[in-house]
């Protein structure tokens, strides 16, 4: 036993007096700050502390994560990518069928219809859904992200990110800007426009740029802008323009008339958050590697479809555990408040998953005020987030943290212990459907999400 | 109401080149929004987005505005109030966080997981209620720390699984219901101030490890470690587990030279488990483990001394007020259960079965909340029934004060037998509590053991001294104690 010689250090948990009368004896003490776990979680949490595979499967399932790495490969459409057929959608968030979507996501899902073709008129494709003519499926269930509604149909062209290691694949939509743009729900004329040029210029420009280019190391492009003030989430300045230098000369190169050329870059280098959606599928291809890890505690995935937040968990397969999406807390653009806000939606919470967003707020000091103020706030938030993770991410530093890695894997255990919940950056939709963005900011998922997933693993512990 | 009270006064205006983030400016407009006498405000850089949005609000748009400049445009209700607002716009505008002063230093650990993180692996103490004291503990294995759980109402089979996790991992658990543990030479939960020396103790009982302890203080020897197994150790269920590990801990410290195990009874069968394991060590090993026919605690530490070729002192002893003896029940209100344990095989041997909350046979259980029915009865307010709730009897004495005015009013009552154990995290002074209700009695005889060491912050002597002077016998050694007490009463026969 190290202790028994040296100076001893102890960690109380509990009463002051035993802390107290060790110090007066000289000892070093660390104090933990403790407090009952989420009420009615005890016995789940004992038996799931107790479980003998535990700690070995969530060091599988951090190992697995933080080694992964995505390479950009290629661009294509999605009836390519994910042999979506014609009149199949995928969307946002754990399942969820169309009488219950919210606003936004039935803007998005009318949009989608009527840029496929399905439909002339946006509006003519709610009855289709309804009789369910039209397949919803989530995007997760197909290793695929969406921002926001996070509505993908067969002709919309998506990055194709693969993990050299396994080979195996992650896809996310190309971003189309801010604003009026279909992944906040809107679906007028100009948004179906731009998507039909995202189809024809956009996207077989971005192929050739890939496919002259070779694999573009996309988790190395993260772990420079997690030190360039990005958190990869509501902020992606420096990606996106990192994305730029290493594609624009095989953009030029690409032998495309010289105004389609200069119409990519502007697209592009005008949208702050272009690599979002290159940001999310890298994520996503990292936290599938940890998926179906028998024993393991550690959330793979947190979604939301505007009605539902969903989270799957390592040791649970693709189960999703879920409650009701909330309101972000934020800035809204103009006049839009609160009562025009839809609750929270987007795949985009895969970042905050691998411990980027909310959780490297203290790397990204631009976007601090969005916390409520200062960048002592942001420190002490993604500070909280290491007591909720299991490791720390080896390649995305935090400079102002003397270089700590991010926190890594978010352990459904210690979200019950502490009743920390994890902290996501986010954009706002319009409530009602063809609104678009009406702000960004904070929120958190419901924490009964976690009590349920934690149920869920205490079933599955071998007797 | 006139037309000109319900026309709004708009007013939009692009600076050129007056640029700011976004996030500010979604705060500037938040804060010029909620300003008197204004319905509608956006400051905002002039990008195509925000634009739509001002359209979208009713603004005409400024003629030329472009992305690198900064568009006003307010709506209120009269000038002044578009005044206001525009200076509110130059405040905000202007406005710098004061940041810099908040919570950068490192937030409390609020498990010990991340304690152990941040700390490096280390001793885990836990005292958290006992239903959560196995989500901790774990935690604590998994960090790599060793731990020791002072928590009690830990179900048994949690204390069979972190044991043999801690074994898979060689580390070492103390408790549950660990009381006492003396590591690296500081003192944990109920512990004394001890010095450094050459005996290892090994316990399944928190107040028999302190009884030894400030037994050999008395004698001027010191330890290497005394290591708390938890009171349940060595039942059948558990089987040993911590004390077999805590011994081969103790036989590869050099310091170590002889060892002593105690423990409440055992089972029959673990006990000749660590017997034999026990043989297999290079280091001497000394059993107390109380039973009929085994060695006092007190006899065992002078046989321990006797090893180490140390001369066995007088046990110090503090006479109180004269007493003849007496007939009636000899009653003991313990706050340490190996004590009442040591009491009641002692007075067992004179007067037959002692009725107890923690009796040495099933038959003789009492209800400890039951009216008396005047036999011979040794109750344990340390016992988990009684601190359900509440804190230990040796923290906060009242329940224990208000048994000892009942009993010592009751004519049936001969003699009252008392522990009180100093230490830290025992009362800061135990005597000035018990002196005032033992000066009342007046009736029975009052014999204390005073479990304590010469350093102790509660000063051993001045206690012995206090009590003394409230009429009561003091002893150092329990089992003197108890057969003193025993002696005070007189035949019933």
């Amino acid at each position: 036993m190290k202790t028994l010689d040296g100076e001893p250090t102890l960690i109380t948990a509990g009463a002051d007096l035993f802390a107290d009368a060790a110090q007066a004896q000289a000892a070093r003490v660390v104090r933990v700050d403790w407090a009952p776990p989420m009420p009615g979680t005890e016995a789940d949490l004992a038996a799931v502390m107790g479980d003998p595979r535990r700690a070995g499967a969530n060091a599988e399932a951090l190992r697995r994560v933080a080694s992964a790495r995505a390479l950009l490969v290629d661009v294509v459409p999605a009836r390519e990518a994910l042999g979506l057929a014609d009149r199949q959608l995928l969307h946002a968030g754990p399942p969820i069928e169309w009488a219950r979507t919210s606003g936004p996501m039935q803007g998005a899902l009318l949009g989608a219809a009527a840029f496929e073709g399905l439909v002339a008129d946006p509006a003519d494709a709610a009855a289709y859904y309804e009789r369910g003519e039209f397949t919803l499926e989530p995007c997760h269930h197909h290793s695929a992200v969406g921002p926001m509604a996070g509505v993908l149909s067969a002709s919309m062209w998506v990055w194709v990110l693969e993990d050299p290691q396994t080979g195996r694949r992650a896809y996310c939509s190309l971003n189309e800007g801010l604003g009026k743009v279909l992944r906040y729900g809107a679906y007028s004329p100009e948004v179906l426009d731009r998507l039909r040029w995202m189809a024809t210029v956009l996207g077989p420009a971005l192929q050739l740029a890939v496919r002259g280019h070779g694999p573009v190391d996309i988790t190395a492009i993260l772990a420079q802008m997690v030190q360039m003030g990005d958190e990869a989430h509501n902020r992606n300045r420096a990606g996106t323009l990192m994305l730029l230098r290493e594609l624009g000369p095989d953009l030029v190169e690409a032998g495309l008339p010289s105004a389609d050329v200069a119409a990519v870059l502007r697209f592009v280098g005008g949208n702050d958050h272009f690599f979002l959606n290159l940001a999310m599928p890298a994520c996503k291809l990292a936290l599938d590697g940890a998926r179906g890890i028998a024993g393991s505690t550690m959330v793979v995935a947190m979604a939301r479809n505007g009605t539902d937040f969903g989270i799957q968990v390592a040791g649970t397969g693709d189960d999703w555990f879920t409650g009701p999406a909330q309101v972000p807390d934020g800035l809204y653009l103009g006049d839009y408040g609160p009562e025009d806000a839809n609750p929270d939606i987007g795949d985009s919470a895969i970042t905050e998953t691998i411990g980027l967003g909310g959780f490297a707020m203290a790397a990204a000091p631009a976007i601090v005020r969005f916390v409520g103020g200062t960048v002592s706030d942001a420190l002490a938030n993604t500070r909280r987030m290491y007591e909720i993770t299991l490791g720390e991410h080896p390649a995305f530093a935090v400079p102002v943290l003397d270089f700590r890695g991010t926190p890594l894997g978010i352990d459904v255990t210690k979200v019950v212990r502490t009743a920390i919940l994890p902290q996501i950056n986010t954009g706002m939709a319009g409530k009602i459907a063809g609104t678009g963005q009406v702000g960004a900011g904070l929120v958190t998922p419901p924490a009964e999400a976690f009590g349920t997933a934690l149920r869920a693993l205490a079933a599955r512990v071998p007797r | 109401m006139t037309a000109e009270a319900i026309m709004a006064v708009e007013h939009v205006e692009a600076r050129q080149g007056a640029y700011a983030d976004s996030v500010t400016l979604m705060q500037v407009s938040r804060r010029v929004a909620a300003a008197d006498g204004v319905s509608a405000a956006l400051v905002a850089m002039g990008t195509p987005l925000n634009l739509d949005l001002l359209d979208g609000m009713g603004f005409a748009t400024p003629a030329g505005a472009g992305p690198n400049d900064l568009v006003i445009a307010l709506r209120a209700e009269d000038a002044a109030a578009i005044a206001g607002a525009l200076t509110e716009v130059a405040d905000a505008l202007a406005a710098r966080p004061g940041g810099g002063d908040g919570p950068v230093a490192a937030l409390p650990p609020r498990t010990v997981g991340m304690a152990a993180r941040e700390a490096g692996a280390a001793l885990a103490l836990i005292s958290v209620p006992g239903q959560h004291a196995f989500t901790e503990a774990m935690d604590a294995l998994d960090a790599g720390c060793n731990v020791m759980i002072f928590s009690d109402n830990v179900p048994v089979e949690q204390e069979i699984r972190l044991k043999d996790v801690a074994s898979d991992r060689g580390l070492l658990v103390l408790g549950p219901d660990c009381g006492t543990a003396v590591v690296g030479g500081i003192g944990l939960g109920f512990a004394h101030t001890v010095a450094p020396g050459p005996v290892g103790i090994v316990a399944a009982s928190g107040t028999g490890a302190q009884q030894v302890l400030c037994l050999l203080d008395a004698a001027g020897v010191g330890v290497t470690a005394a290591l708390g197994v938890g009171g349940r150790d060595l039942s059948a269920a558990v089987g040993g587990r911590s004390t077999l590990a805590a011994l081969d801990v103790l036989d590869r410290d050099p310091a170590t030279e002889q060892i002593l195990v105690i423990s409440k009874p055992p089972a029959d069968e673990v006990a000749a488990t660590v017997r034999a394991h026990a043989d297999r060590l290079g280091t001497p090993v000394q059993f107390a483990l109380l039973g009929p026919g085994q060695p006092d605690l007190t006899a065992a530490t002078e046989e321990l001394l006797r090893a180490l070729k140390v001369d066995v002192p007088q046990w110090p002893h503090w006479p109180g007020r004269e007493v003849a003896p007496r007939r009636g029940a000899l009653v003991g209100l313990f706050a340490g259960g190996t004590l009442c344990d040591e009491a009641m095989l002692i007075a067992g041997e004179r007067f037959g079965p002692i009725a107890s909350n923690i009796p040495l046979q099933p038959q003789w259980r009492v209800d400890p909340r039951a009216e008396w029915d005047g036999r011979h009865v040794l109750l344990d307010f340390g016992d988990d029934e009684l601190t359900a709730g509440r804190p230990h009897p040796m923290i906060d004495p009242s329940l224990r004060l208000e048994r000892l005015a009942a009993y010592g009013t009751d004519p049936r009552t001969a003699v009252l037998l008392l522990d009180v154990v100093l230490g830290h995290g025992a009362h800061p002074d135990p005597a000035a509590e018990l002196a005032p209700v033992i000066a009342e009695l007046g009736g029975p005889a009052v014999v204390v053991s005073l479990i304590g060491a010469k350093a102790d912050p509660q000063d051993l002597s001045a206690q012995a001294a206090a009590l003394r002077g409230a009429g009561a016998h003091v002893y150092v050694s329990n089992a003197a104690a108890a057969r003193f007490a025993c002696d005070l009463i007189g035949s019933t026969s």
